[in-house]
């Protein structure tokens, strides 16, 4: 359990992070978003003590960091792919790690077999890859085998096998009751690892609830239908006073702000037999995307809207995405 | 509250420090340039010995001869220091060793203890090395361990080595870096101290500089070669170059300290 | 047009490409897929003339780049994002390479404007963050408007709204009729993006078709059935007709049924038949992901292994998760979310694998396709 109270830094006059309260708890995977500038990585390193909070604090399961006798064994981290020493092996750069904190040597070679950096155990890490950093950062991360673990971008530079072993560990790290804390700005990757999410823009708390009530405030959901009888469907949708979209591209009806419940219901009352019913949801980034165009203006989300950015023909994605400097520009001239 | 071990912590450190090739290459050389161009200067001393003038005789002191060498020695030490701290900084580890040991106190001073620890048993061997390889090159002008202040002055040189690395430690750890440190430190040490200090206008006070003051603790015979005299004996000289390192290690440490890493 | 002949390439013993030959047509965003180490860089590298083949050879338009009039012209290339003079400014950057091609001045703001470096055009370059190289690397591929591009894992280091930006940038232009080709390690990043694919392994070819195509071709899809709660036996009744069917079927975590092996029509029949209403009939594609992992097995060069996590704290040490996962289905895409229909797809939704047992299980049933 990781838990920030008022944390606030600021580097002169630019607020970096801005009265951040909210706790990261253990059992699920925890993302961590907001656009870039938003003040993520300023609140990691603030919650392994590197930085110094201007004001507020961090607790780890209640304590300061500086106060956890052997802190690998309490929280791993990886923060940047470049935090080791390249004239040093990978052996050896988490040789001294452990040493540091007691952890016994076998776990070395371990954490290096988990990772699948064994075969360049004795090389010279300045010579890795992206990805062969990144996996030894991991590796430093597991060395405590800690209860609470927290990666920025951990998939930078992993290939595809990588990505989701990294993406199974945490979800299985975090089934055996960890703490997961990760921060990515790839939303499609990050959809399928978190279950919760810590949104924050522009240094301030934007959200802090699980993904479906993220992706349900914050985007547009409805319930697909397809039927060998579709006149009659439409007819009977009309009957009950439900508006029916149809989709001529794939010849589908899409409904909104109806349950596929109530839906496949109606159906079987009348005799209707269908061929699809499922609900669609929209994706994390349409969700995001909504939720920190709003930061920018500093004001609270509120919920639902739906239909208000999908377009019908499309409607998972946003009808006019903004140029990408209009909203580059904005976070700059935001003070960012 | 609980702190990390310390013994843990020593143990990382000193795995640190073996563990990377410029340790072997500083102190090598550190080792192989003193003994090597001090014994070069004993010979070029020896061969010349009927030349001197009786003042000069007197003056001649033969177990500061066998430590010149460590005018160039020092510079390895100094880079040696700077390295072992710079280094954290300049390849991030910084972060993970914080990350590690939160404690700034642990962090810093145990770093510090097993650098100069190395440094203080490289030294002395460069010293007692370089003292009776000078020694016995001198010949006929050469003092044996067991005269008067010699001890004193040879293991007085391992004590300047390691003073001079744990000083450059402390200036890496103020500057955060490595680059910096060192262009900082090896002309100030190559050139510009001894510019002062062969200055006589400048020699009153900088006669006061951490490596002129520290260097007297190697002198047996006062006022002995340059002929220089100082307001301070031997370990007044070394007591002047503790407290210099020790405002600069503590300057080090309040930096760690207050800084974001 | 590329068109890559034999294409090869060997460092000393090892052979990095090996006999590559595919095409990348204009029109499309053509994905570039691979392992670590399969060879992907060095093929990028030959086709921009950095490196040259052992043998074969790749064209670009017909003719190789080395003997492009004006190449700049026609392709523009996204290499590495740090492969900038640092002590340049970004706007100097990018006149110099203007003026080697002999494009006008007026291009560069334009292309600046494009990737929204205008306020940051006057700082040297060594102070950019990832992102910001990035988006200059891509200002120089714009610059001089070409006709064949490529990107090297173009959305290293973006944010969230950069990523979608580069993503919407790419299939516009394709549908310009340009020739996009890009590569990435991001599966579910290359599902939304790339309408062709093109898969190496080792150096070799392992598959050139449509996205759509690959996903089919390399995995299986199945539907999500959910009964109507009313009844408490329902769940039951549909899912032995299901198996009665022969369909093979996995109970989700909340209560629906994963049905391998049938068509829609079919399970709308079967539940007809058995006197079941259904609260959720839903088609899902197997992600790129799974098609790609259960494609690209053998040819992987680092690989992880299970935590034993021996010592330490606990008694008995926890593991992570097995591979195996039999009953259950995998955690509930339901309870996760859909991610948005793929570009060709016709709005079909479009599943993300939920969990290891998945992809483990698929591949167990399957070991021919595994090669």
């Amino acid at each position: 359990m990781i838990e920030l109270e008022g944390l606030t830094k600021r580097f002169g006059a630019k607020t970096a992070v801005d009265h951040l309260s909210f706790q990261v708890r253990p059992g699920v995977v925890t993302g961590f978003l907001g656009p870039n500038g938003a003040g993520k990585s300023t609140t990691m390193r603030m919650m392994l003590d590197l930085d110094n909070p201007t004001s507020g604090t961090v607790r780890i399961d209640g304590k300061h960091y500086r106060e956890l006798p052997e802190p690998l064994k309490y929280i791993g981290a990886l923060l940047d792919a470049k935090s080791m020493h390249g004239g040093r092996t990978a052996y050896n750069n988490l040789l001294c790690l452990a040493q540091s904190n007691r952890i016994p040597e076998r776990r070395v070679a371990e954490v290096l077999d988990l990772v699948g950096l064994t075969a360049v155990a004795k090389k010279k890490s300045k010579g890795f890859s992206l990805g062969m950093g990144q996996r030894l950062g991991i590796a430093s991360a597991l060395l405590g085998d800690p209860e609470i673990l927290m990666f920025d971008e951990p998939v930078n530079g992993l290939d595809p096998e990588g990505i989701l072993w990294i993406r199974n560990l945490m979800k299985g790290l975090a089934s055996e009751g960890r703490t997961i804390f990760v921060s990515s700005h790839l939303m499609s990757e990050m959809a399928l690892t978190a279950q919760h999410l810590v949104v924050i823009g522009q240094g301030r708390l934007l959200a802090d609830l699980s993904m479906a009530d993220f992706i349900q405030q914050n985007s547009r959901s409805y319930v697909r239908l397809r039927s060998p009888q579709q006149e009659r469907l439409k007819d009977v949708l009309h009957e009950a006073g439900i508006s029916a979209v149809s989709v001529p591209a794939t010849g589908a009806l899409e409904i909104d702000g109806v349950e596929s419940e109530r839906l496949g219901e109606l159906a079987a009352q009348h005799q209707i037999v269908l061929h699809e019913l499922s609900p669609q949801r929209a994706s994390l980034e349409e969700a995001f995307m909504r939720m920190t165009a709003d930061s920018v203006e500093y004001h609270a989300h509120a919920p639902g809207a739906p239909g208000a950015v999908g377009s019908a023909d499309n409607p998972a994605r946003p009808a006019d995405v903004p140029a990408w400097g209009a909203g580059f520009e904005a976070k700059r001239k935001g003070g960012e | 509250m609980t702190v990390s071990s310390f013994p843990g912590i020593l143990n990382s450190e000193w795995t640190k420090i073996r563990t990377v090739a410029s340790t072997t290459w500083t102190l090598a050389s550190a080792l192989v340039v003193t003994v090597g161009s001090s014994a070069a200067l004993c010979a070029v001393v020896s061969a010349t010995l009927d030349d001197m003038t009786p003042q000069e005789r007197l003056t001649f002191d033969p177990t500061m001869a066998s430590f010149v060498g460590m005018t160039f020695g020092q510079l390895a030490m100094i880079v040696f220091g700077v390295l072992v701290v710079g280094t954290e900084y300049s390849s991030g580890m910084i972060r993970t060793s914080l990350a590690a040991v939160p404690r700034r106190v642990s962090f810093f001073f145990g770093k510090l203890t097993v650098a100069t620890a190395l440094a203080l048993v490289v030294g002395l061997a460069t010293s007692f090395l370089s003292f009776f390889l000078g020694q016995v090159i001198l010949g006929d002008a050469s003092v044996g361990i067991g005269g008067d202040n010699v001890l004193r002055a040879v293991i007085g040189g391992g004590l300047y080595m390691a003073m001079i690395a744990l000083f450059s430690m402390g200036v890496a750890a103020i500057l955060r870096g490595s680059v910096l440190a060192i262009c900082m430190l090896i002309p100030f040490f190559l050139v510009i101290s001894n510019i002062l200090g062969g200055v006589p206008a400048t020699r009153k006070w900088a006669q006061y500089l951490p490596d002129q003051a520290g260097a007297k603790i190697m002198q047996v015979v006062p006022g002995g070669m340059d002929g220089s005299t100082t307001t301070y004996g031997p370990w007044g000289g070394f007591g002047i170059m503790v407290l210099w390192t020790a405002a600069v290690v503590l300057g080090g440490y309040l930096v760690l300290k207050k800084r974001d890493a | 047009m590329i068109e890559a002949v034999g294409l090869t390439k060997r460092f000393g013993a090892k052979t990095a490409v090996d006999q590559l030959s595919f095409q990348v047509k204009p029109g499309h965003v053509t994905g570039f897929l691979g392992p670590n180490g399969s060879g992907k860089s060095t093929t990028m590298r030959m086709i921009v003339g950095l490196d040259r083949p052992t043998s074969g050879h790749v064209t670009i338009n017909g003719r190789p780049f080395r003997d492009l009039p004006n190449a700049q012209r026609h392709v523009g290339a996204l290499l590495d994002a740090k492969a900038v003079h640092g002590g340049r400014r970004a706007r100097t950057h990018l006149l110099a390479v203007a003026q080697l091609s002999g494009i006008p001045e007026k291009r560069v703001d334009e292309v600046l404007a494009v990737v929204g470096l205008q306020d940051t055009a006057r700082q040297r370059t060594k102070g950019f963050s990832l992102g910001m190289g990035q988006r200059l690397g891509i200002a120089t591929a714009l610059l001089g408007d070409p006709q064949v591009l490529l990107f090297d894992e173009p959305v290293n280091g973006l944010d969230p709204e950069g990523i979608l930006w580069v993503r919407n940038l790419m299939r516009q232009l394709a549908a310009e009729g340009r020739t996009v080709f890009v590569s990435s390690h991001l599966m579910s990043e290359m599902a939304l993006t790339a309408d062709h694919l093109i898969v190496i392994g080792r150096g070799r070819l392992l598959a050139e078709m449509g996205t759509q195509e690959f996903i089919t071709h390399n995995s299986a899809g199945f539907a999500r059935v959910r009964a109507a709660d009313t009844h408490p036996d329902g769940r039951d009744t549909m899912a032995a007709a299901l198996t009665g069917a022969g369909a093979r079927v996995l109970k989700e975590p909340d209560g629906a049924l994963r049905v391998t092996g049938l068509e829609l029509p079919h399970i709308a029949d079967l539940a007809h038949g058995a006197g079941v209403r259904l609260w959720e009939l839903s088609p899902h594609r197997a992600s790129l992901e799974e098609a790609y992992m259960r494609l690209t097995q053998s040819s992987v060069e680092y690989a992880s292994t299970e935590d034993p996590r021996a010592e330490l704290w606990e008694p008995e040490p926890p593991s992570v998760p097995a591979w195996e996962d039999e009953e259950e289905a995998p955690q509930a895409p339901a309870a996760a979310f859909y991610a948005p229909p793929p570009p060709a797809a016709g709005g079909q939704p479009f599943l993300m694998p939920g969990s290891p047992g998945e992809l483990a299980a698929a591949a167990k049933n399957h070991p021919e396709e595994s090669r």
